[in-house]
């Protein structure tokens, strides 16, 4: 019997295990950035134009960071979310089974792709194409940037929102056929309806996953820490500042626990889109 | 006639934008392939860095990328199978269960960069483990693990009740009947998420990027502590430090060749593996 305890107890202890990385990751980031909230103070770190992190007096802070991670997202989103739900729209209510088979790995393997890789891709291929078309002086920018990040984020989209939508029962479908509605009717407006908290689930996970990623903008976003006037000109998102800039910072210094200010900000904001997606993850499931 | 037109308009655009996704794949891959193709040989795979990374292979990079992925999973597998096990066998409905759960959803949605600095902040400086395998392989442990626990855990779902009642009806305890009925009956689709995750830990650049990477080394690694190179964070390099762009582009394309190769078989065995598992599952 005591070996079924010791089991019990081991088991119970590789649960917890997630519970106590996830503490020691917000514990370890909280008392490394907290020294720059107290020198500099939250509001003129977070809202703060000007970083210049190793002039003379050094100036901390984030705002252009900040509106660069979002400008890279929204731009992100704005592709991904028609072509990751017309993909699972396609995959789960379109497509015969065969082709559906076909597809769907390939739907995967985007999604399986090194982003360091995409970020040379964007160097190599997408760069020098948007430099030409919108005739600019560089090619590394919010725009190329948001380009490749909407195709990592859209099978992340695509997988959710085509659970979403099979988890619509099917008497709604023959119902809405019986009234007499055509494919695209029934589609439009009873299949997506029902499943919507689903595809808005898919959505703030795939902007979580946008904010958070590291390789491409570091590589392709052009790294300027300004506030941008157009989609065109360079950014510096959070990740690509914190990943460009602790190699050269001193252990210890400001420098170093500003960039570990600025992973509390981006902490704070992707466990945001968590719990949202969370909650209504969980209305679903009591739903159906 | 306008609702049969908006119709095709509409299931036209679904089609297009599944087309975009795919024919987006097959651009990139063929213009990454035809670009790095040509530096590939057996002596660009087997060769150390020379002439200050501008000529000779990549060798040590793919040898510290394996020692990574493997100690990654070494760390991560045990681990994640046996939260699975808790959470799926022992765990009643509760406020430790969600919490568990809330801790591994967000863990999963914790950038990489983070887990980089928490590597840093407590691998490499706090515990003295310094920019080092270790350090590496244990933060891409904990990025890793909410894959493997969910996967590990619709793996054991799977496995239906009546094999647990037919082992308790022979006199099996419970943990007998976990560990010689319904994990040895779930393995294949554990398996093919351990897997899964050893892809994503062989192209993770972030979390390494201070806790185990280097530029370059001459010597391979001979313990733990040792730093290595590593495959995407030597194409990462390559595209942006460096002395000669002109040279040490060709060789960052044969690179990422070897890794898309590397992460693409590990998930083609992943889909193999589950594949052939639908098919022979007679339960």
């Amino acid at each position: 019997m005591t070996k079924e305890r010791l089991f019990n107890y081991l088991v119970l202890f590789a649960a917890l295990c997630s519970v106590i990385f996830l503490l020691g990751i917000i514990i370890s980031i909280f008392v490394q950035g907290y020294p720059i909230f107290k020198e500099v103070g939250v509001l003129k770190f977070l809202f703060g134009k000007a970083w210049y992190p190793t002039q003379d007096p050094p100036e901390f802070g984030i705002l252009s960071l900040i509106i660069g991670s979002l400008i890279v997202t929204i731009g992100a989103l704005i592709i991904a979310i028609p072509l990751g739900i017309g993909s699972a729209i396609y995959l789960s209510e379109i497509a015969k089974s065969n082709t559906r088979e076909i597809l769907k790995p390939f739907i995967e393997l985007l999604a399986g792709i090194p982003s360091v890789i995409y970020g040379l891709f964007g160097i190599v291929f997408i760069a020098p194409l948007t430099m030409r078309l919108f005739h600019l002086s560089t090619g590394l920018n919010a725009f190329t940037a948001a380009i490749i990040l909407g195709v990592m984020v859209m099978p992340i989209i695509s997988s959710l929102t085509e659970d979403a939508i099979s988890s619509v029962p099917k008497d709604l479908r023959e119902a809405s056929y019986a009234l007499g509605a055509n494919k695209w009717e029934t589609i439009s407006k009873v299949v997506l309806p029902a499943a919507k908290s689903g595809v808005i689930a898919s959505i703030i996970l795939g902007l979580g996953r946008a904010i958070g990623e590291t390789m491409v903008v570091l590589m392709v976003a052009g790294g300027a820490a300004i506030i941008p006037k157009s989609i065109f000109q360079p950014v510096r998102p959070m990740t690509s500042a914190i990943a460009a800039e602790m190699g050269e910072s001193i252990t210890g210094s400001q420098h170093f626990h500003a960039l570990f200010g600025i992973a509390i900000a981006l902490f704070i904001l992707t466990l945001l889109f968590n719990l949202i997606t969370e909650s209504v993850r969980r209305k679903i499931k009591r739903y159906s | 006639m306008t609702r049969k037109f908006k119709q095709g308009f509409w299931l036209i655009m679904m089609r297009l934008s599944i087309l975009v996704s795919v024919l987006f794949l097959l651009v990139f891959l063929f213009l990454i392939f035809s670009k790095g193709s040509s530096v590939l040989s057996l002596s660009f795979l087997l060769e150390a860095p020379k002439a200050g990374m501008t000529k000779g292979g990549i060798f040590p990079a793919i040898i510290g990328t394996l020692y990574l992925t493997g100690l990654t999973i070494l760390f991560s597998f045990p681990i994640g199978v046996l939260a699975a096990i808790y959470l799926t066998e022992y765990a009643r409905e509760g406020i430790l269960v969600n919490t568990i759960r809330t801790a591994i959803n967000t863990l999963a949605g914790v950038p990489s960069i983070v887990f980089g600095l928490f590597g840093l902040a407590v691998f490499v400086n706090m515990l003295h483990f310094g920019v080092s395998v270790l350090s590496g392989a244990l933060t891409l442990a904990i990025l890793v693990l909410p894959t493997i626990i969910n996967a590990s855990e619709e793996a054991i779902k799977s496995v239906p009740n009546s094999f647990r009642e037919a082992a308790y009806a022979l006199g099996a305890t419970k943990r007998q009947s976990i560990m010689k009925v319904v994990i040895p009956a779930a393995l294949p689709n554990i398996l093919t998420s351990a897997i899964i995750s050893i892809g994503r830990a062989a192209g993770e650049t972030a979390p390494i990027l201070f806790t185990a990477a280097t530029f370059y080394t001459r010597k391979f690694p001979t313990s733990i502590f040792d730093e290595v190179m590593a495959l995407p964070y030597h194409i990462y390099a390559l595209m942006t430090e460096g002395t000669s762009p002109q040279t040490q582009m060709p060789i960052a394309y044969g690179s990422a060749v070897v890794l898309l190769l590397l992460v693409l078989s590990i998930d083609l065995v992943a889909i193999i593996i589950r594949y052939r598992m639908r098919r022979a599952k007679t339960w």
